[in-house]
């Protein structure tokens, strides 16, 4: 069974697979989409801008109660990470392979946001007193802390991969198994895969894409929030 | 017994060790159940805040599962892209 993404076309020795056309059409889609939502703002909103407003506002909900009020910059950066990995990830609705089901997509994002909580540490904790907090509250710690702190954006990358990717590999299997029972009362059409698939369909491409892109930003607010407010305690 | 070939043997034990690599969802399962009891037994307590506590447990279960995908990605190594095959 082939699991990783088709390659397109390959550029010298760079290999453009599924994975980076589906990336680069998403955001192209997302561009789109905001510069039709803000066109012509009127007072009451409606159409494009009803479900924009209503995102906007989700995030900077959501990015308040978690990080405090004085954190709301890090809202847009919030909300584009929910927006790519929840609709990258929906994409098995339209028969396209999720784009983070590929680790090249996933790992660059984890380590983004790896980043941005340890610089923000440093900048809030003034580099001796990052150093003070890793050997907190006792000083063997030290290397525990580290480890922890070093693993995490391995996890935060795997866990997205690992659960949209059983579901790719679920769904294929469904739809060969349903292809085979078609194929063996003798039609040329696989006539079982109409409405059966449903219910895996849901589960597999709209509740799990949205849950796992969800925690994803929550663990990422909820680690920033932590290592800013460490010495207000 | 008929000679069984080094790959052979390679390919046998990986096969093997996907497998084995999979109980660990029992733990998995030991955990999200744990979790879910104890979200239906606060919401019996107060049904008002059933909102909030379907939140808390969602976050919970993908929080627990993540241990269970770790095997699944060893296991899926060993199928599918195997370094020793």
């Amino acid at each position: 069974m082939e699991l990783g993404p088709r390659i397109i076309f390959t550029i010298g020795n760079i290999n453009i697979t599924e994975t980076v056309v589906y990336a680069v059409f998403i955001s192209v889609l997302i561009v789109i989409f905001a510069f039709l939502a803000t066109r012509k703002m009127e007072r009451v909103p409606k159409g494009f801008q009803a479900v924009a407003e209503l995102l906007v506002g989700t995030v900077y909900k959501m990015v308040g109660d978690t990080m405090g009020k004085e954190n709301l910059k890090f809202a847009p950066y919030m909300g584009t990470l929910l927006v790519f990995l929840g609709f990258g990830s929906c994409l098995g609705l339209f028969g396209l392979r999720p784009i983070t089901a590929d680790l090249n997509c996933t790992v660059p994002l984890a380590l983004i946001s790896f980043v941005m909580i340890h610089y923000n540490a440093v900048k809030a904790q003034s580099g001796l007193g990052y150093i003070k907090h890793l050997a907190s509250p006792y000083a063997f710690m030290f290397p525990m802390n580290i480890l922890s702190d070093s693993v995490f954006p391995i996890t935060l990358a795997c866990r997205i991969f690992g659960n949209i990717l059983a579901g790719v590999i679920i769904m294929s299997l469904l739809y060969g198994a349903l292809g085979s029972a078609s194929a063996a009362l003798g039609s040329p059409v696989p006539f079982f895969v109409i409405a059966l698939p449903l219910p895996l369909n849901f589960f597999f491409d709209m509740f799990e894409p949205v849950l796992q892109a969800y925690i994803f930003v929550m663990l990422t607010m909820v680690f920033t929030s932590n290592v800013m407010h460490v010495d207000e305690d | 017994m008929s000679q069984i070939t080094p790959q052979a043997f390679i390919q046998a034990m990986s096969a093997l060790g996907a497998g084995l690599a999979m109980i660990a969802m029992a733990g998995v399962g030991i955990g999200i159940g744990f979790n879910a009891g104890k979200t239906v037994e606060s919401t019996a307590r107060q049904p008002e805040a059933q909102g909030t506590l379907l939140k808390l447990m969602l976050v919970g279960v993908a929080l627990t599962e993540t241990a269970g995908i770790f095997a699944l990605i060893i296991s899926i190594i060993l199928l599918f892209a195997n370094p020793y095959a």
